[in-house]
């Protein structure tokens, strides 16, 4: 009987002396939730390396106390993130939580959110439309745009400059392509325009040949929202095919991940319209000196990222807003969380404010991909769209009205 | 390699104290009183997530320990019965969710996944070894896949959000102490089911199945009856796990019954000792802490290396788990006690 007796002390000691080593000392603890793991981990760390950026402006303190950041993992599943957020506030006793990365996270968290009401919660990329729009939490605050913001001025552009009447999407099949899709058809369906086919593929999907027979003949362009690899694998096997109609890009499509590729591909891509928060060849300097001070952190790419821009843009306005309360959080955030609401500040890409819903108000950029002077493709800045809010400029009863964001919504066929 | 699981032979007649054994009456009391010092933390995501995986251990090391198969599909009959707890239950999601009672939606939600785990038992108990690992993980990848593309009935990439645990006689299940003695309950009862049905009739003859199936099937026995049965057994402990990781993460989505989640239950039950039925629950603590807290030792960047490299030492050390360790060193240790001894 020694052994079991043994293994009963050990058992018991071991899950009990952890839960001891609470400490307390007067640092502000912030947890940083994003995708460390899983297919998203190149993102994940880039968004570190945006939110370390500007920790690193504040030189990792607000109001004479020192910032200590606590990192939890997800693999981009939102019972993953929800499990991370919960050790970070539960266990680590963070106030402030920054994150999570992606769309499906984000209505996740969103509804932890929920369950805590004295901790703060700050976006980082997650982008779907309902983490805000609907059913909001009153303590999830969102200072980078979502998905259909992001598309803003795309659909009409698609239709008056590049004169496309019919396009058919090709898109992810999760919560943040609806959105961009929603995002891109709400303006180019209102201008006229039809999509007579719409694909939905699951992430990781690498034979997109069903995908491609299915697309119409007729079609002026395509419409593409994927990332990373599903991008580089749907575009290599669609040129293979044969096909050749042009193509209007999601905000993640065309980013740098996809635009070093090498081969034929970057023939079809040149001249691809796409939009987002932010652009390439932006001039404007606040947005060089970010680039500048971006490239500081280890293992930096060439530009940032959206994804490191909007966990620095979210992590900016936590630690503006934390020095305005003198980083006091002792009444369960809620100064903080009214300094949230209110706050408004110029960010490397335009002025960010906050709507009712506590979700962004902020600058959208219109690109087109080119080849730069060294040969390295970029995104172009065509046109900046300013202060695009959630409801893109409709009235907000008549975009209620629009809809949820689903696969089937919007539809103009 | 045979994964013979050890029990005890003809036992004397004792009292009822002798047979519960000092070790487990003391386990018992060190974990009624453990809400006593732990925090709501420690209770729910390490003590009762722990016990939900230790019960999903518990029913493949049913199947791996006593009938020899291996199996990668428990956490597929587990989700099955998540799934269903979400579609026949409430949820927030706006699709399905019929509003049965719990006590209604529980029996059905275990009943289905009993169902399905027999079935893919009896596909297959055909095969042995490395063949039923690798169709138990064809239908494992095929069901993730087929949850995270239906929108009908699994709601795609999403799932089902917004699922409560119930409320009756006053308490709320969810709320950390309750919810961590219902986890303890069932793993009590799981694993005295366990050790109970490995000393039973059925037990006795599924070993011997495993050991030498022609011999038994020339002694009259129904081979593949007696394999599919344990394969229903053991989606009745894997539905019931399913029932409370759905009401533990109050959601479910494909990424809750991915593959990464399969291999981890596996582990768990190597790690722990495939032939101990107290294994799988170790192995699920040194797991779960493991996923918890490295990420604090080594930072974002490596932490899964941390992880992967303790599995690999312990595996490496001892093919049998931490209970096998435990069993080559106490020799060293318990020369005393044979002389003492009776």
């Amino acid at each position: 009987m020694h052994r079991r007796t043994l293994l009963a002390l050990a058992l018991f000691t071991g899950l009990t002396a952890p839960s001891m080593a609470l400490a307390a000392d007067d640092a502000i603890k912030i947890g940083l939730l994003a995708t460390f793991e899983g297919p998203f981990t190149v993102l994940g760390e880039d968004s570190e390396r945006g939110a370390m950026t500007a920790l690193a402006e504040a030189n990792g303190s607000v109001a004479g106390k020192k910032i200590e950041i606590v990192k939890g993992s997800s693999d981009a599943s939102p019972d993953s993130a929800v499990r991370a957020a919960r050790k970070l506030v539960e266990q680590d006793g963070v106030k402030v939580l920054v994150g999570p990365l992606s769309g499906d996270e984000g209505l996740a968290v969103k509804d932890y959110a929920k369950t805590k009401p004295d901790v703060t919660f700050i976006n980082g990329t997650s982008a779907a439309q309902d983490t805000t729009l609907r059913n909001p939490a009153e303590n999830f605050f969102r200072f980078s745009t979502d998905g259909a913001q992001w598309m803003a001025g795309l659909g009409t552009y698609a239709f008056k400059d590049k004169g496309y009447k019919k396009v058919a999407t090709v898109a992810e099949d999760y919560s943040f392509p609806y959105t961009q899709v929603f995002g891109f058809m709400a303006e180019f369906c209102k201008a006229g325009g039809h999509v007579p086919s719409k694909s939905w593929v699951p992430i990781g999907n690498k034979d997109f040949s069903s995908v491609i027979a299915a697309i119409p003949e007729d079609v002026d362009a395509i419409y593409v929202a994927l990332g990373g690899a599903d991008a580089v694998n749907f575009l290599t096997q669609y040129q293979q095919a044969g096909g050749s109609a042009p193509l209007i890009g999601g905000s993640i499509t065309v980013d740098q991940t996809v635009l070093t590729s090498k081969g034929k591909l970057r023939d079809v891509l040149k001249g691809t319209p796409s939009a987002g928060p932010t652009a390439d060849t932006n001039d404007a300097p606040a947005w060089k000196a970010f680039v500048d001070a971006y490239k500081k952190q280890p293992g930096a790419f060439p530009s940032p990222s959206l994804f490191a821009h909007g966990y620095y843009v979210n992590m900016k306005a936590t630690l503006l807003a934390l020095d305005q309360v003198g980083g006091d959080v002792s009444d369960g955030g809620k100064k903080l969380r009214e300094a949230l609401s209110k706050l408004s500040f110029d960010t490397p890409t335009g002025k960010v404010s906050l709507d009712k819903n506590r979700n962004a108000v902020a600058d959208i950029f219109l690109t087109e991909v080119t080849e730069g002077s060294d040969g390295n493709l970029l995104n172009k800045l065509v046109k900046v769209v300013p202060q695009v809010n959630q409801t893109l400029g409709i009235p907000e009863d008549e975009f209620m009205k629009l809809g949820a964001v689903n696969r089937d919504n919007p539809s103009c066929p | 390699m045979s994964l013979t699981a050890a029990t005890d032979g003809a036992m004397p007649q004792q009292n009822w104290l002798d047979k519960l054994g000092a070790a487990h009456i003391l386990l018992a009391v060190a974990l009624l009183l453990y809400p006593l010092v732990a925090s709501d933390f420690f209770l729910t995501q390490i003590a009762g997530y722990s016990m939900i995986f230790g019960v999903l251990a518990l029913s493949l090391m049913l199947l791996a320990g006593y009938g020899g198969m291996l199996s990668l599909a428990q956490i597929t009959v587990a989700g099955i019965a998540a799934y269903a707890v979400a579609i026949l239950g409430n949820n927030t999601s706006n699709v399905l969710g019929f509003g049965w009672p719990w006590w209604i939606v529980v029996p059905f939600a275990v009943a289905a996944a009993a169902v399905s785990s027999a079935l893919i038992g009896w596909i297959s108990v055909r095969t042995e070894g490395i063949y039923t690992l690798m169709i138990t993980l064809a239908i494992a990848t095929a069901t993730f896949y087929f949850a995270q593309q239906n929108y009908a009935i699994f709601n795609g990439h999403s799932g089902y959000a917004g699922i409560h645990a119930p409320v009756f006689w006053g308490i709320d299940w969810r709320d950390p102490k309750p919810f961590y003695y219902l986890c303890l309950g069932l793993a009590a009862l799981s694993y005295a089911a366990v050790l109970y049905g490995s000393r039973s009739t059925f037990g006795m003859t599924l070993q011997a199945i495993r050991d030498n199936p022609r011999r038994m099937r020339a002694l009259g026995y129904h081979v593949t009856a007696h394999k599919v049965f344990a394969w229903f057994l053991a989606g009745i402990l894997a539905g019931l796990a399913g029932v409370l990781l759905v009401w533990f993460n109050g959601r479910v989505s494909p990424g809750t019954i991915g593959v990464d989640v399969a291999i981890d239950v596996l582990v768990i039950a190597v790690i722990g000792g495939l032939r101990h039925p107290i294994g799988s629950f170790l192995g699920a603590i040194v797991v779960i802490l493991m996923q918890t807290f490295a990420i604090d030792i080594v930072g974002a960047e490596r932490f899964n290396t941390l992880i992967g490299l303790v599995f690999l030492v312990i595996v490496f050390v001892s093919p049998d788990g931490i209970l096998g360790l435990w069993g080559r060193i106490k020799p060293h240790f318990a020369q005393e006690s044979l002389r003492a001894g009776p």
